[in-house]
């Protein structure tokens, strides 16, 4: 299979395992069902769930897409460091945070999700992967180029104004015409 | 509002028709299991529970039934040949398949989501009655059981006093099914997120097959027959006067004992065809795949664009298709999609492979080293919106980078055409744009511009085809060439006539040029190139459109793999 990050389907996996762990709570507790205990576990678990997965990783290789305002949980899971950059820790975590949902029918979709993306998670941490933060990236300043447009600065070499006046007795090898007709001081 | 109706308005009614049609479905069968008198008793266990989990099941089997339409490639070819006759508008409907498969499997998740979560009641409270937990009533209904001897059927499929909702839910046919086939969903759509997708296209598609769990558990979901309605007894059972008095039941005349039966399972009804449909498109693909392909030709162009001449018996194409390609010693499974540059009058096909990945690097890598190829499997041709071309009075073909490749394909068709003098060829004059960012990826496609351009000026035909190029990526040193350059008759970068443009192309300008150059015409606009092009191509041509048939008019196609 091509070059594959696993740890991008786990996150899309656990993401969504954290939504359904959550609606599955919150059918438990709402219909004060037997075991709503799990339940309301379930609830906290799905959001902490959630709100971990929501920033996704910078990829090794490929463009970033970013979700929307994502950028306020990418600090708060930087914060972390290693315990939410290494992806073994999610693997077990995961893991860790599904087994209650097991012992309730509501939750054990929710549980059983989860726990997939426990083992994607293993397998990304397996193959070396971990989780980078997307930062902003900061403009450098554009240099400028050289352009062979330039303007040039200095004038033109010309001889000093002296010469360059126009000499009544030497019409024919000035520089420029007058717009005016031009006699001799008198 | 006109132009709006010109080019959405099918669109817009199929998906009215779609939605009108789930709405009748779950509105009806809600109030089936509501107000229906056979359910009278099963509601006084469960209220509207029930009704709020069957509606969205009839939903769901609507869309599950729809779902594998839209991917039957083969199929879709097959009426888009058979709708020749039938108008352009119709056959356009058919490029957007993809689109309404995704629109049909949110629709099976939403309806799955409010399934479970009813029957997740549903259970708690079968077991709450059996329990006595809602009173006299409930109790004894939940008491009857499977007895033949003393006449008696269950209503509550939960028979036992020690089971929990789990349990229930992993020995019954429906609960087991039913958890495996939601996890088979989940998984399915997550591996067709757009960045999984789009990145990882493997994942996708072998996570994708878990549909065959979900189609296989669907079918046998309603098996245990656990939904269960009263039957007409004799002498009638009427539950008005009856539901007062269940102790009563069985001892006097007006009250025989309720009898019971299972819903007959209805989804593989539904279901079926398109199952049946969908084995034979995939036979197909895998009977195309066994044919042999030989190589008639192989060029590798500079900037790593490998061309490949293939022939196969039996091959026949149309202008601007697409074929999916694999290669067994580079991955067994993997099938890749290209178009095809070759036009249909040609006795043989062509790909143009340009390095963009894994297995497009190794195939390119494999041919240097072995020049006269390596075994290569082939499965097609699947039609796109370029087989119209030809129909339209006028036609803006925009290829934005590698998109060229379609066009390719339909440029060689027309120099055929033209040579033939084919009547067929409806097109009077074409207006192609190609906006690339880097110059050495034209040099495949020059020849072939250079080589229509003396074609057409030798029939004295110089504006059948106006071409115009944009170099998107040019800088100040491409500046300094073109003004150095600038009195000579070809282009310095292309050798063409047609001097190259730097920049993008101002759209508004071209739709007006072309607007007023051919007044009451039919225009099809044709992109192969991204979406954010596409939005902008599709919104001019709305804009410039008109419903009055004496003035111009703008379709728009898009081609998309």
């Amino acid at each position: 299979m091509g070059k594959i990050e696993w740890a991008m389907w786990a996150n899309e996996q656990a993401l969504a395992s954290g939504l359904i762990y959550l609606t599955g709570g919150i059918v438990g507790v709402a219909g004060q069902l037997k075991g709503w205990e799990y339940a309301a576990f379930g609830i906290a678990a799905g959001v902490f769930v959630c709100l971990l997965e929501y920033p996704r990783s910078k990829r090794a290789k490929g463009t970033n897409y970013e979700r929307t305002g994502q950028y306020c949980f990418t600090v708060c899971v930087k914060a972390f460091g290693p315990l939410t950059s290494n992806y073994y820790v999610r693997a077990f975590l995961h893991a860790a945070l599904c087994v209650p949902g097991g012992f309730m029918l509501a939750t054990v979709l929710g549980c059983v999700c989860l726990g997939m993306a426990s083992l994607i998670y293993l397998s990304a941490a397996i193959h070396g992967e971990h989780w980078q933060p997307i930062m902003p990236k900061s403009e450098p300043a554009k240099s400028v180029t050289q352009s062979i447009k330039h303007p040039p600065q200095n004038p033109p070499p010309r001889p000093p104004a002296e010469m360059r006046r126009k000499r009544a007795e030497d019409l024919e090898s000035a520089a420029y015409v007058n717009p005016l007709p031009v006699t001799a001081n008198e | 509002m006109g132009n709006w109706i010109v080019n959405h308005g099918l669109d817009t009614f199929i998906l009215v028709v779609w939605m009108g049609i789930n709405i009748f479905l779950f509105v009806h069968f809600y109030l089936f299991y509501d107000l229906g008198p056979q359910f009278f008793y099963t509601r006084q266990l469960l209220g509207s529970a029930l009704a709020w989990a069957r509606a969205p099941a009839a939903v769901l089997n609507f869309n599950c039934m729809l779902i594998l339409l839209p991917v039957c490639r083969n199929l879709l070819s097959l009426i888009r040949g058979s709708f020749v006759c039938c108008g352009r508008t119709m056959r356009k409907q058919l490029d957007k398949n993809l689109s309404f498969h995704k629109l049909v499997a949110y629709m099976i998740a939403l309806m799955t989501a409010v399934h479970t979560v009813a029957h997740l009641l549903n259970v708690e409270w079968f077991i709450n009655s059996r329990h006595g937990r809602y009173g006299f009533l409930a109790g004894n209904l939940s008491a009857l059981e499977d007895d033949e001897d003393d006449h008696e059927t269950f209503l509550n499929p939960v028979q036992s006093d020690s089971t929990t909702p789990t349990i229930f839910a992993f020995t019954t046919i429906a609960g087991l099914t039913g958890v495996v086939i939601t996890l088979a969903l989940i998984l399915i759509i997550t591996s067709s997120m757009e960045v999984i997708r789009r990145s990882y296209f493997e994942v996708f598609w072998y996570t994708h097959h878990l549909f065959i769990v979900f189609f296989a558990g669907l079918v046998f979901h309603g098996y245990g027959r656990i939904v269960r309605s009263q039957v007409t007894t004799d002498p009638p059972h009427n539950t008005t006067f009856c539901k007062d008095q269940p102790e009563n039941w069985g001892k006097i005349p007006e009250c025989p004992i309720p009898q019971f039966a299972g819903g007959f399972p209805q989804t593989w009804m539904w279901v079926i065809g398109p199952m049946v449909i969908y084995l034979c498109e995939r036979l197909l693909r895998f009977v195309r795949y066994l044919q042999t392909v030989r190589y008639k030709k192989i060029v590798m162009h500079p900037s790593k664009v490998l061309e490949l001449q293939l022939l196969k018996s039996g091959f026949k194409m149309d202008v601007g298709q697409y074929v999916f390609l694999n290669c067994p010693e580079i991955s067994e499974l993997e099938w890749h999609p290209f178009t095809m540059t070759s036009a249909p009058e040609e006795d043989f096909f062509t790909v143009h492979i340009r390095s963009a990945g894994d297995w497009t690097d190794r195939l390119i890598k494999m041919v240097e080293n072995l020049p006269e190829g390596t075994l290569i499997c082939q499965n097609g041709p699947f039609g796109t919106a370029s087989e119209d071309v030809f129909d339209y009075e006028v036609s803006m073909l925009v290829g934005a980078g590698i998109g060229v490749t379609p066009f390719a394909s339909i440029l060689k068709s027309i120099w055929y055409k033209f040579k033939d003098s084919n009547p067929k060829l409806r097109t009077r004059k074409i207006y192609f744009y190609w906006l690339c960012r880097e110059t050495h990826a034209f040099e495949w496609f020059a020849d072939l511009l250079q080589v229509l351009e003396k074609e057409m000026e030798e029939r004295g035909m110089r504006d059948f085809l106006i071409y115009k190029l944009y170099l998107t990526g040019w800088d100040h040193t491409h500046a300094a060439q073109v003004m150095v350059n600038f009195d000579k008759d070809t282009d310095v970068i292309t050798g063409l006539k047609q001097k190259t443009h730097y920049g993008r192309p101002n759209w508004d300008k071209e739709f007006e040029q072309v607007r007023h150059e051919n007044p009451s015409s039919v225009v099809g606009t044709f992109l192969c190139g991204p979406p954010a092009l596409a939005t902008d191509l599709e919104r001019r041509c709305v804009k410039y459109s008109d419903v009055d048939p004496r003035k111009t008019k703008f379709y728009f196609n898009k081609e998309n793999f």
